[in-house]
């Protein structure tokens, strides 16, 4: 199976992870947008281990799955907080920074 | 190899399938269940690419544990009406439009990449055994780091989600 391959599937899950955030409003599924975006490149980068044979970048992938479980811990957090607040998780209601 | 290329493409369309469901449903949970079904669509490729343990935990720690946790907050706020307000017209256009251009750019400039396949000879650089070597000497470092951020977050989760 040719690396292109690989490579285009990972950056079309990658840009559909891109539309979903940029197209959507409710703040979760922004989050799980994010989260596929992650596992475009964990493939990408699992593909690129096999073809070279080095196990770093599989360890690479291990280290970004902990950061996103870590992430997926404190944004939800943040977002269940802001739910608490204003009872929505409609981005357009979430820009109280602003002022 | 037949098997192997009709078991890629396979996944391949189920992942994108998938993907576009998650973004493109109006409801959150299904939504929650399209990216799941992406997330083992992945842990295919990888067991296809002799990464077995990466697929293993891809599937107990993303598709068990992640996506439970997203669906406990969605049911919990109970967002699973289909009365979600939607962007207009435009900024979705737009939004499509500029992550379409994104991919294209890429498909250009990856298009004349040289053709070096990615061999279907079974290695066993992805078993937890040689993973596990290289992890706990090369890398312990980042290791025990990424233990402390573990920690890190989950006192901030405990400390953002309290009741004051």
């Amino acid at each position: 199976m040719p690396i292109q391959h690989y490579l285009f599937l990972s950056m079309l899950l990658f840009c559909i992870g891109i539309m979903g955030a940029l197209m959507r409003r409710n703040a979760i599924i922004i989050f799980m947008c994010i989260e596929l975006m992650l596992n475009a490149v964990n493939l990408l980068l699992v593909a690129f281990s096999k073809m070279y044979a080095d196990a770093a970048a599989q360890i690479f992938v291990f280290f970004i799955m902990v950061v996103a479980a870590a992430e997926v811990a404190v944004g939800l957090a943040v977002i269940v907080m802001m739910y608490r607040k204003v009872h929505s998780v409609d981005i357009n209601i979430l820009n109280r920074l602003k002022h | 190899m037949v098997i192997q290329e009709a078991l890629f493409w396979f996944l391949t369309v189920m992942a994108i399938v998938c993907a576009l469901g998650v973004i493109l449903s109006r409801n959150p949970i299904s939504s929650v269940l399209f990216l799941i079904a992406t997330f083992f669509a992945i842990s295919g490729h990888y067991i296809l690419l002799n990464a077995q343990f990466l697929g293993i935990v891809n599937i107990i720690v993303y598709a068990g544990a992640i996506m439970v946790l997203f669906l406990f907050v969605i049911m919990l706020m109970n967002l699973n009406a289909d009365t979600e307000p939607q962007k207009n017209r435009l900024i979705q256009f737009a939004g499509v439009i500029s992550g379409g251009i994104l991919f294209l750019v890429v498909l250009a400039a990856m298009r004349t990449v040289g053709g070096t396949a990615v061999d279907h000879t079974t290695t066993d650089i992805g078993l937890i055994k040689n993973l596990g070597k290289v992890l706990f000497t090369q890398y312990v470092l980042p290791f025990e780091i990424s233990s402390v951020l573990f920690l890190s977050a989950m006192i901030g989760a405990i400390v953002i989600g309290k009741k004051e």
